[in-house]
């Protein structure tokens, strides 16, 4: 076993103690059980209140464990939670926009589709739920990189079309201005004539748990080559209505 | 140019009562939402406080065409969809319930109905219904006796009516009903669309007391503020009007706790051979009533449900598509969830719920599979039900409710039944129903044609397995509801 980090241990001590009853504890009392000066703990503890792993009660000045800690373990979002909490927004969007739209998270290194509305035009189209995109030549995949928490990053960055995002400092550049102005846009980067817009869906804690956007042919997402606005504020609306549901 | 008018409709449900504004598109553009009080006096009683209903309608109305950002003046029509069967008595001179609602889920009739016993042939071929303490006849009857109302109902002044009869009464001053609500009473003849003389006399109910049977869908009369009130519905037929079943074979489900099944079956009635309840599915101002068969399923969100809380298998509902999808198949386990008897086709009290072909290889990803495909397998059933009765072969499933989130269920759905599964656009199907019905009876939609056209398929799901493999998995199904059958023993 490798060199271990002293204060790490101390502070895994004191919520060990913390953990172990239901009363708070004083800077005393824990000294006293670690057998350790006070002015030792006063800094770890500072540390942990300041992450919110350790909280300090204001009458008694007695600390117990954060409310962060109790959520570390549960905080994952089932991507089938997701969709159900998302489904009426999504519907939503696709009739204001007339388009397709579409949700996905990351998943190791991709894309994956968990919600797809069709376009409402009632043309042949087939359930993409379960497919995969890849993440730097999609809109939905430009979100969830420049919200990824973890900085998975891009795949190979392999052209699909003549408008891909081959060039690594390039897609850096552009997954800034989206993490900037909070949403993506996709300009024939992935099939030829299709235009996509996504944007962030966060959970309560302000992490991106999924992306929502919708997809549609150029003439009518971006005619003459230009965005039209209207409907990035269409997904825009969609993305922030999921997650205030979520938040609650 | 779009019409610049909206409709509205009023959604009274068993827990809530909700507005929805809609625009001419069908697009929802705002929605209030109140709930109410759920009254437990005894086990097995369910009763609501009607005043307190027509309170939070009065307020979710105002609420919904506030949030719109419109004036009454822009509410073209009022429709009305409402929980079924639940039943309201109130004193014609002062407009003031004379004792509580009892709701469609409460039993205090069981013993009423079988005292009724002599009258079931009767019952099912006039009213088209079975004898159940699920209907209104019997809690009329039963408020009757144990108020002693019955004088006063035969002077005409207490007054029965469903919701919509309620909500009729206080949003227009008129004693009226629709056909798809009295077709829940027990006392409506189904073929002539009136009140029945041998159906009152078995129910023993007087005739004054109940209100003008009248089309689903015509101008009722006007709000305070000038707003026609132009449709009433019971929810699940709102539900098959929302999804446009307009032909007949046109089918809907709706996944809740429960499941409704119910198939357009044209103008004439289908008396049932097979477990299922006849039913008006509409009536659209003068024109001619199209029916519906109606197959109930009692347990299917509910089970999920039951995993969550009872077993703690899972954290949320929708977290039993990931954990089914930790498995491919139901490793040979079987999930029939008969928890109060099976309903229909089965229409069995006897049976308890198993749960077959255990062996030490199934784990809980297993018995999720087994939990989702106990949805489809309970659908197909009635299915296979409604096309022995229709003579007509369902060849799509309009599927909604808040189940339809559920990919894997909506896949295996297409699977055991063999046919396309549709989740349309918009979720609200119920509302929509009311709404579509008043805009007709109003003129701001022209035709059952233009409402068509707004319906919108969001998904389809298309069957993925071999027949072979269908038919060996419906016999371990049936082998499994064999099992439940005769569980509870005669109670002496």
């Amino acid at each position: 076993m490798g060199e271990t980090i002293q204060s790490v241990e101390r502070a895994a001590a004191i919520l060990r103690l913390l953990a172990s009853g239901p009363r708070q504890l004083g800077v005393a009392e824990l000294a006293r059980a670690m057998g350790l000066p006070k002015g030792t703990l006063h800094g770890i503890l500072r540390t942990l209140v300041h992450v919110g792993f350790v909280e300090q009660d204001a009458a008694t000045g007695k600390y117990r464990l954060g409310a962060t800690l109790l959520h570390l373990g549960s905080s994952y979002l089932d991507v089938n939670e997701l969709r159900t909490r998302s489904i009426n927004w999504a519907d939503a969007l696709a009739g204001r926009s007339r388009e397709s739209a579409w949700i996905g998270t990351l998943h190791e290194g991709h894309v994956l589709v968990i919600h797809h509305v069709f376009r409402p035009d009632d043309s042949m189209q087939t359930l993409q739920v379960g497919t995969y995109l890849p993440t730097h030549a999609s809109a939905l995949g430009k979100v969830l990189l420049a919200h990824d928490p973890y900085g998975e990053g891009a795949g190979p960055l392999e052209p699909l079309t003549k408008r891909t995002i081959t060039d690594p400092a390039a897609l850096e550049r552009e997954l800034d201005q989206v993490s900037a102005r909070g949403w993506a846009a996709e300009m024939e980067e992935l099939t030829e004539g299709e235009v996509a817009i996504a944007a962030p869906i966060k959970d309560s804690r302000g992490l991106a748990v999924g992306a929502i956007g919708i997809r549609g042919a150029v003439e009518r997402l971006a005619p003459e080559g230009n965005l039209n606005m209207e409907f990035v504020s269409y997904v825009r609306d969609a993305a922030r209505a999921i997650t205030r549901d979520l938040a609650r | 140019m779009p019409d610049p008018r909206y409709v509205a409709a009023i959604d009274q449900g068993t827990t809530s009562s909700r507005c929805i504004v809609f625009d001419q598109a069908g697009n929802i553009i705002s929605v209030a939402q109140r709930e109410h009080r759920q009254i437990f006096p005894k086990p097995g009683w369910v009763e609501h406080d009607a005043d307190e209903i027509w309170q939070s309608v009065q307020t979710v109305l105002a609420e919904a065409v506030t949030g719109a950002g419109i004036d009454d003046g822009q509410i073209a029509a009022l429709g009305i969809t409402n929980q079924r069967e639940t039943t309201v008595l109130w004193e014609r001179a002062t407009g003031r319930p004379v004792c509580p609602a009892i709701v469609w889920q409460d039993t205090r009739t069981d013993a009423l109905t079988r005292t009724l016993a002599e009258h079931e042939s009767l019952f099912k071929e006039k009213a088209g219904l079975p004898l159940a303490t699920y209907f209104s006849g019997p809690k009329i009857r039963w408020l009757l006796d144990e108020h002693g109302l019955r004088e006063r109902a035969e002077r005409g002044e207490v007054l029965f009516g469903t919701m919509d009869s309620w909500l009729l009464w206080n949003l227009t001053g008129r004693h009226l009903t629709d056909v798809t609500n009295a077709s829940r009473t027990m006392l409506m003849n189904i073929h002539t669309l009136a009140w029945d003389d041998e159906l009152l006399a078995a129910m023993d109910v007087p005739r004054a007391m109940l209100p003008e049977i009248r089309p689903s869908a015509e101008v009722y009369g006007h709000t305070s503020a000038g707003v026609p009130v132009a449709s009433a519905l019971g929810d699940q037929q709102a539900a098959l009007f929302g999804q446009t079943c307009f032909a007949p074979g046109e089918t809907k489900s709706t996944y809740g706790s429960g499941s409704f099944l119910l198939m357009n079956t044209g103008q004439q009635p289908v008396v049932s051979k097979h477990g299922l309840l006849t039913t008006v599915g509409y009536q659209i101002g003068d024109g001619p009533a199209t029916y519906a068969l109606e197959g109930a399923i009692a347990v299917t969100g509910s089970l999920v449900q039951w995993l969550r809380d009872n077993l703690g298998l899972i954290s949320s509902a929708a977290e039993i598509e990931t954990l089914a999808k930790t498995v491919d198949d139901n490793g040979g386990c079987y999930f029939v969830p008969a928890f109060s008897g099976l309903f229909a086709p089965h229409w069995r009290s006897d049976a308890r719920g198993v749960i077959a072909g255990l062996t030490g290889f199934v784990n809980k990803g297993h018995i999720a599979r087994a939990v989702l495909e106990a949805t489809a397998w309970q659908t197909r059933e009635v299915v296979d039900a409604m096309n022995a009765d229709s003579g007509l072969n369902l060849t799509t499933l309009r599927a909604d409710g808040g189940m339809t989130a559920d990919n894997l269920l909506m896949q295996t759905l297409a699977d055991v039944l063999a046919v396309p599964v549709i989740r349309p656009m918009v979720a609200e199907t119920t509302a929509l129903g009311a709404a579509y019905a008043a805009g007709l009876a109003t003129g701001y939609w022209p035709d059952l044609d233009s409402l068509r056209v707004n319906w919108h398929k969001a998904a389809e799901w298309r069957p993925a397995i071999d027949e072979s493999v269908r038919e060996r998995e419906y016999r371990n199904w049936k082998k499994a509801v064999a099992r439940t059958l005769g569980w509870v023993e005669q109670e002496g």
